[in-house]
């Protein structure tokens, strides 16, 4: 491709608070009948006055510093002044100059390299976010529920070159926001919501084009569609000898086009200046150093972790760090078995990433009402080891934990699991089997190796499945040579 | 002796010696409205029926041993205070027909100390103004010369109590629209320090100065009502979580005014001062000094930028707090041919001149390119102007001077010139941009006209100039003098 | 400086979403170039360094608990509204 994309990216995300951000409403709207989550403060009536939601502040804290950036010590809320009947005051309460996360980044995995890509945030402020405008007919409906509710925007630098990225990107802000616990991160339920500013630069020339905003991207398919297609519509404009023109595009997510939209008023006419019904706010460095002592750990370090204490690929420590909860209960049972009789880091892994996810997407249901204690996922993974069981057999087991919770070694001996691992008994069971198949054994004894895994299916069968299968191999082995 | 003449703590005696019942009380200062209330134009709306309810409920609760120094005493509200239940109004046609969901603090505390609201009384238009002349709903008159203007903005609460159609009000003050209409109309009123008394459910003029504080017919009063109204409410980040004092044991404190230091700023005895202003603000100030005062000469070198300063911090601050009013919650609508004609037929139609005039003024001083020449100068030069009383208030314990350097004027005198209108803030606007307490009470008259005299306190300095005021008026009868009303 | 222009009064009313009428933007035009001129005197003033005062009290870190009140039923949060429709406040439609 001839041009290269420049894309930097606002993203809304709303936080996950009891109450909104300057009243004590709840903050929840998804589903909420219309303006029912409201009081005077948020529906702007005369003498009403805003308060700070503490905890807002301490979830924005909590995100800045997961995005790498400075806390701002010193911080200040403006008002930032525009007409809509979506916004009670009149007015937004943002912050402008003096926000409260400055210069951060977050990393990205890129198809194109091993090594990460480095996105760069400019900044990440709180604000209040507006109601919801429904058009019915020739009228519009105003619903105040989500205004006034604690909205994080994170505005990164013009570091990200393609949809990919971008997608990448708003992936991994919504598992940041996930694992801190800050956001539900939805972007269907319009917990976060993206803005694209794009522009192409003609790597020749080094022009850079002119800049084209891309709004209402409200899912993760629509960020990807919605650069890639206005990326191909202004390539072929300027390919044709066009122009780009500085405008807003929304994006249609029926039709999968961009569309030009009606701007409102421009960056001038905001009108900014410090809110003053709010005292600043003069952050104790200490309240910021107790919330990053209690940050959890991070989806970042945690790859570093498993891949390097635990030893497994990046493939498997991606699908373990992807969800914050599956890789808690991941490391809870990795914890459990210590040191202890061969119950490796790798093996939990496969059994987590494996069973537990197969029956988990079977069932619908959430890690977190798995009722499989950690201990007992390791007693299972010892009963393997121990060859006290085998593979189908600790699959039925499992299966078993996964509905009940029940000890391992409870359901092996109720359903006769016990792997056979006597010799005299499969020996004996091996010589009827051969007795039974002379055509295979036939086959074997001119030299077709395969047959034996036949004959090995022959004892399983015979065993219900019991049987050790390398010690059923061997005593076929020694009867067929002998 | 008629009920309605009544201060409140007078009242309040013969409520508790049985001698009389908040009905009683209530009735007669009903009757009084009745009388006068056609010439003074004091309240936008009067609610009667449910003054008579608060009253019986008043009694009742008295009748159980409740007992606290408002309780059954009939109060006016000034209109921009939010009532609820109540139409309130601001004075503004944008809001006409309003019923807040909802008291503002101050109202929910006089409620439940057993208050008995008589009406809301006029106010300029969103309290813009020095007249009450500039109310969408009625004009009041000033009971001591019907021809000219209350003053302003809580010109409805200074002329109610007054003429005795309350016992007491509430005002709002955000550039002296307290001190300036006691001053006009011979009563008291006192400005809080910015953060004393909750803001939440005063509508809204210019944030950073707005306070809500009482009108009275004494310095006694005065106190009772900021004791009923002051301290800390967590639905206004700007209030101060400061103990509240018992001001009426506070002022009566002390032999005379011994041992007080009494500071007159020089430069507020301006130019153009009403020859008869200045006689009886002397007259005052040698009052304090028989009463064993210390006085000296203060200076506050920044006083002649008050008025530019002031202009465009509280125009700026307005602007936006006016943005609300769009019609589409509650209020006037005025539809256009689309969702933003309505807008902007519903605020032309809505807001009165002097409204726009400042919105337009505070949104130019915010709007991009301007915004350091004029907002941010504004603001550093209010840092120069806290540090002028800072220093002052290094010296002395309180400040004297007039709150007004005239008398009331006649009624359309100024309406045409509205930097002539704003000069008449000169020396009241000063105390709201450094967040200070000041006290007008009523000191003599010029010409007729009565004089008010202006005591100025530091931040929380309340008891002090309540002191000031309380020995002063024991020794003089200014207070005592009421207007013939016609 | 100089006195505002007619055309700058009509932004500002726009930005303030007012429609004046003629007579009101001569008005405002003749009112408010005095209102600066006087304001003008600031400008001579010196304030290097000189910190802006966005409030007369050293108030800071004013934040409540994220606690639910209790929020208005529908009708009492519509009840003063000029238009309604299912629930909501109703407007002229919207054009995005």
């Amino acid at each position: 491709m001839k041009y290269q994309p420049i894309i930097g990216m606002e993203v809304h995300v709303e936080l996950s608070t009891n109450s909104k951000m300057f009243c004590g409403c709840s903050a929840d709207f998804f589903g909420v009948a219309p303006n029912t989550h409201v009081c005077p403060v948020c529906l702007g009536m005369p003498g009403t006055l805003p308060v700070i939601n503490q905890k807002a502040v301490e979830y924005t804290i909590m995100t800045g510093l997961a995005l790498n950036c400075q806390i701002q010590p010193h911080n200040v809320f403006a008002r930032k002044n525009y007409f809509y009947p979506d916004l009670p005051k009149g007015y937004q309460i943002s912050q402008y100059e003096l926000p409260l996360c400055l210069n951060g980044y977050v990393d990205i995995e890129t198809e194109e390299s091993d090594t990460p890509k480095r996105i760069r945030v400019r900044r990440a402020h709180l604000e209040e976010d507006t109601g919801k405008l429904t058009h019915v007919n020739n009228h519009s409906l105003v619903d105040l529920n989500r205004a006034g509710v604690p909205l994080l925007e994170i505005v990164t630098e013009a570091d990200i070159h393609s949809a990919d990225e971008a997608y990448a990107y708003v992936t991994k802000l919504r598992q940041l926001v996930r694992y801190l616990g800050v956001s539900s991160g939805d972007m269907e339920k319009g917990a976060m919501r993206c803005e694209v500013n794009l522009s192409l630069t003609d790597p020749e020339t080094g022009e850079w084009g002119t800049k084209v905003e891309v709004k209402n991207l409200n899912s993760f398919r629509s960020v990807r569609n919605a650069i890639a297609y206005e990326i191909e519509r202004q390539t072929k404009v300027l390919s044709k000898g066009g122009t780009i023109d500085q405008v807003t595009m929304g994006w249609d997510e029926n039709r999968a086009i961009t569309f030009l939209q009606r701007t409102k008023e421009g960056d001038t006419g905001y009108r900014y200046f410090p809110e003053p019904d709010l005292p600043p706010l003069d952050l104790d460095p200490a309240w910021i150093e107790e919330i990053k002592t209690g940050l959890p750990e991070l989806p970042d370090a945690k790859m570093a972790r498993y891949t390097g204490d635990f030893e497994l690929t990046q493939k498997e420590a991606l699908v373990l760090v992807e969800d914050r909860s599956i890789a808690e209960y991941y490391e809870s049972v990795v914890a459990v078995a210590g040191d202890a009789k061969g119950v490796t880091p790798k093996l939990v892994s496969n059994w987590v990433s494996g069973e537990l996810f197969r029956l988990l997407g079977e069932s619908g249901r959430n890690i977190a009402d798995v009722e499989i204690k950690p201990a007992r996922l390791v007693a299972l993974i010892e009963l393997v080891n121990a060859n006290t069981i085998n593979q189908p057999a600790a699959k039925k087991v499992f299966g078993v934990m996964f509905k009940s919770g029940r000890p391992p070694q409870e359901i092996v001996e109720e359903l006769g699991l016990q792997q056979i691992s006597d010799e005299d008994q499969l020996v004996s069971i091996a010589r009827q089997v051969i007795a039974d198949h002379p055509d295979p054994v036939e086959q074997f004894k001119a030299g077709k190796e395969t047959v034996i895994n036949f004959l090995v299916g022959q004892i399983m069968r015979v065993t219900r499945g019991k049987a050790n299968p390398q010690l059923a191999e061997q005593a076929l082995r020694e009867l067929l040579q002998s | 002796m008629e009920l309605y003449t009544l201060t409140i703590h007078q009242a309040q005696e013969k409520l508790r010696y049985g001698e009389t019942t908040s009905v009683e009380l209530t009735e007669s200062v009903l009757e009084r409205i009745a009388q006068v209330e056609d010439k003074v134009g004091a309240y936008i709306s009067v609610q009667e029926d449910l003054a008579l309810q608060m009253a019986r409920f008043a009694d009742e609760r008295r009748a159980t041993g409740e007992d606290n120094p408002l309780l059954g005493i009939p109060l006016g509200i000034k209109d921009a205070i939010i009532t609820g239940g109540v139409p309130t109004t601001a004075g503004s046609r944008i809001l006409e027909g309003y019923i807040p969901p909802f008291d503002a603090a101050t109202v929910a505390r006089l409620r439940q100390a057993g208050a008995v609201f008589i009406g809301k009384t006029n106010t300029d238009e969103f309290t813009m103004g020095g007249s009450t002349e500039y109310s969408a709903y009625c004009l009041t008159r000033n009971p001591w010369d019907l021809t000219r203007v209350p003053g302003g903005s809580s010109g409805g609460s200074a002329a109610a109590v007054a003429a005795d159609e309350a016992l007491g009000a509430l005002g709002t003050d955000t550039g002296g629209s307290i001190r300036q209409p006691a001053s006009f109309c011979s009563v008291v009123g006192l400005k809080p320090t910015y953060g004393r008394v909750s803001r939440y459910g005063a509508i809204a003029h210019g944030s950073s100065l707005d306070q809500i504080g009482p009108l009275a017919k004494d310095v006694e009063d005065a106190a009772i009502l900021l004791g009923g109204i002051a301290g800390h409410d967590p639905l206004d980040a700007t209030s101060l979580n400061a103990p509240v004092p018992d001001y009426v044991v506070e002022m009566k404190r002390g032999d005379g005014l011994k041992g007080l230091k009494v500071g007159v700023p020089t430069e507020y005895f301006v130019e153009g001062m009403e020859p008869g202003v200045k006689t009886a603000i002397r007259a005052a100030i040698d009052k304090l000094a028989d009463l064993g005062a210390e006085v000296v000469d203060v200076s506050l070198p920044h006083t002649q930028y008050g008025i530019a300063v002031y202009y465009m911090i509280v125009t700026a601050e307005a602007s936006a707090n006016l943005s609300r009013y769009d019609g589409v919650r509650y209020g006037l609508r005025q539809d256009g041919v689309d969702m933003w004609d309505t807008f902007r037929q519903t605020r032309e139609t809505g807001f009165g001149p002097e409204v726009k005039r400042r919105i337009m003024l505070g949104t130019y001083a915010l709007s991009a390119g301007y915004y350091d020449a004029y907002y941010l100068k504004a603001q550093q030069v209010r840092t120069l102007l806290r540090r002028d009383f800072e220093q002052a208030f290094e010296q002395v314990d309180v400040m004297v001077a007039p709150t007004v350097p005239g008398v009331a004027f006649e009624i359309g005198e100024k309406g045409d010139d509205p930097l002539q209108m704003y000069l008449i803030d000169v020396l009241t606007v000063m105390l709201n941009l450094a967040g200070v307490c000041g006290i007008s009470v009523p000191c003599g008259f010029s010409e007729g006209m009565p004089v008010g005299l202006q005591i100025i306190g530091p931040a929380l300095g309340e008891s002090g100039i309540l002191r000031a005021a309380y020995q002063y008026e024991q020794v003089t009868a200014w207070h005592k003098q009421k207007p013939g009303i016609g | 400086m100089a006195k505002l222009s007619l055309e700058e009064v009509e932004t500002i009313a726009e930005l303030a979403k007012l429609t004046l009428t003629d007579a009101e933007k001569a008005m405002f035009q003749e009112q408010l170039s005095d209102i600066l001129e006087y304001a003008e005197m600031l400008q001579k003033i010196d304030t290097t360094g000189i910190p802006p005062t966005a409030s007369a009290i050293p108030l800071k870190n004013v934040m409540r608990p994220d606690v639910n009140t209790l929020s208005l039923d529908n009708e009492e949060a519509l009840f003063n509204a000029p238009q309604t429709d299912e629930g909501s406040f109703k407007v002229q439609a919207v054009l995005e």
